[in-house]
């Protein structure tokens, strides 16, 4: 199971970010999570959004560039320890992450990590064989 | 001070004479030796026996980059190759590079006409030449070094780059004179300044300034900062490499060496020739080049010449400096751009639009090329690795097209202007 993640190229200059934001805006967009890289020249703004199709849609005729792809949710408990736990089981599993990020939902005190592997299916198998629980685009929509 | 007092100063008549018989013996000996030229003048119907004097010489076809190319390596050759004794080219940048081909009397040529181009700003055997052009396959740093050791001075061949090196060397050897490009000039100054040298008590005079455009502004500043008389020095592969116009002590035009090479002005657009003074196409015919002579090149330079009498002496015509070009050409840290070249490169790349644009800058004397690449589905990732790799491998291969180092920028699709006639292909921002 797997969550699709939308990824945007924003050259570092003023007003850009305004820009997609309100592309995002117009198309009635609720963003959930949202993460950018950046070098000293540009960005990539990378979010998970209620509507991935829809987003990349107004994205792209707002003139945007704009992709989308599968990365991994995984539901933990929020407590000492556990990012640890994750990250030695891709070390011993030998999986690698290109990156990740996460939130933490305090009502329910449970965290939400979001992970891109270079083998997302690889990965998303490794997941499920040690009990962890994987989150799909709705359930993540619903937080 | 003059090299050759008796071709430089010589009267008029007796130099339009002296033209016009080393025309004929050239136009004699292209239309027997190479083919190439047999067919243009065949096709333009003209012969040899029209050819009686100088002024017949617009009766000649023009010969253009893209009529050299077609006949690379060799086709240009007016003589055996046993007689060839060097070979230089052009870099090529835009398609197969131009063969200058010299003779030993080619390479005599060079260092005469190098001689009066170095003695006209003063160089005397004296002289400590430090020559930063560079060495190679590019005209620059061999002609200068063959005019430095017709002269006697003492030539430093260093070539071009390696800053800290070059100011050991002027330090340690105590150079008198300075070869390589303006803005190069202007980059060891502000070096050099900076690694203590005071230039004002340095034994440094002269500099022999040329390979790319520079000004009057430039001047001024490069002589105030390395307390050195700047002269502004011609020239091109196609003809020689430098050597073929130079200013003399009043700094003022450059005196076309056209006892060897003549020069004619005409209307880019119909190929008529222009009365002096008026600006247009500059022309060149080598008049006593063996190896590879060349007839009526089109240099897509635009200048005027005038024949007004100058205070060093010299009869020999003289040209403005380039006062631009015919096509959209580029000439960034010495080395000559077009943007078709960055179109084929960017095409050959798997992914990339030909959307694309050329900034230049100059920073601290030296000048930055970016090319603006608009980002496509292609070479677009989440990740941020992913697409500096495909930066990378663009700069890579734009640097091997190009010859000189320039940075990608990816910016956001359509973010270069879409025009409806000629692409706006450069912005060039550089104050020259």
């Amino acid at each position: 199971m797997t969550v699709q993640q939308i990824s945007v190229f924003l050259e570092n200059k003023a007003g850009r970010m305004a820009a997609a934001a309100a592309a995002l805006k117009d198309g009635g967009i609720n963003i959930r999570v949202l993460t950018i890289a950046e070098n000293e020249r540009y960005g990539v703004l990378r979010m998970i959004v209620n509507d991935p199709d829809k987003a990349t849609d107004v994205l792209k005729n707002g003139g945007f560039m704009a992709k989308q792809n599968p990365i991994i949710a995984v539901e933990v408990a929020d407590k000492v320890g556990i990012m640890h736990d994750i990250m030695q089981l891709c070390d011993t599993e030998n999986v690698n992450i290109e990156y990740m990020y996460s939130f933490v939902e305090q009502m329910s005190n449970r965290a939400i990590l979001f992970l891109r592997f270079e083998d997302t299916d690889a990965a998303a198998a490794m997941f499920v064989k040690n009990g962890y629980k994987l989150l799909s685009s709705d359930e993540v929509c619903k937080i | 001070m003059i090299w050759n007092v008796e071709c430089e100063t010589m009267p008029l008549d007796k130099l339009r004479e002296l033209q016009s018989e080393r025309l004929i013996n050239t136009i004699r000996k292209v239309y027997a030796h190479v083919p190439y030229y047999k067919k243009m003048f065949d096709a333009h119907g003209v012969k040899p026996e029209d050819i009686c004097n100088i002024d017949d010489i617009s009766k000649l076809p023009f010969t253009t980059k893209d009529d050299m190319r077609d006949v690379y390596p060799y086709g240009l050759l007016a003589t055996s190759l046993k007689n060839i004794v060097e070979i230089h080219t052009s870099s090529g940048t835009t398609g197969k590079p131009v063969v200058d081909a010299y003779t030993r009397g080619d390479i005599d040529l060079w260092g005469e006409v190098m001689a009066r181009t170095l003695t006209a700003g003063g160089v005397t055997e004296d002289d400590i030449v430090q020559n930063a052009y560079g060495y190679g396959l590019f005209t620059g740093g061999l002609g200068a070094h063959y005019g430095a050791q017709r002269i006697g001075a003492t030539c430093i061949p260093i070539s071009g780059g390696n800053t800290n090196r070059q100011l050991d060397v002027m330090r340690d050897f105590g150079s008198t004179v300075l070869t390589c490009t303006p803005s190069y000039s202007l980059y060891l100054a502000e070096a050099g300044k900076e690694a203590g040298i005071d230039f004002e008590k340095s034994p440094l005079k002269l500099g022999f300034l040329g390979a790319e455009p520079w000004s009057e502004s430039m001047r001024t500043d490069i002589q105030n900062k390395l307390h050195i008389k700047a002269f502004d020095i011609f020239g091109l592969t196609e003809i020689i490499g430098p050597g073929v116009a130079a200013e003399c002590e009043l700094q003022n035009l450059l005196h076309v060496f056209e006892d060897h090479f003549y020069p004619e002005i005409i209307n880019p657009d119909t190929g008529e020739p222009l009365p002096d003074g008026e600006k247009g196409e500059l022309v060149f015919t080598t008049l006593t080049k063996e190896g590879t002579p060349i007839i009526r090149y089109r240099t897509r330079d635009i200048t005027y010449l005038t024949r007004d009498e100058c205070g060093c002496g010299r009869t020999m015509v003289r040209m403005h400096r380039i006062l631009g070009r015919t096509d959209d050409m580029l000439i960034v840290r010495g080395v000559n751009i077009f943007p078709s070249q960055v179109e084929q490169v960017l095409l050959k790349i798997d992914g990339v639009e030909p959307h694309y644009q050329l900034l230049v800058e100059r920073k601290h004397n030296l000048d930055y090329l970016e090319v603006q690449v608009e980002m496509t589905e292609n070479l677009f990732s989440d990740g941020l690795k992913f697409i500096e790799q495909k930066e990378c491998q663009i700069e890579r291969a734009l640097c091997d097209a190009l010859l000189v180092h320039s940075r990608v920028k990816l910016v956001e699709p359509k973010a270069i202007a879409r025009s409806e006639g000629k692409a706006k292909r450069i912005i060039d921002k550089r104050n020259i």
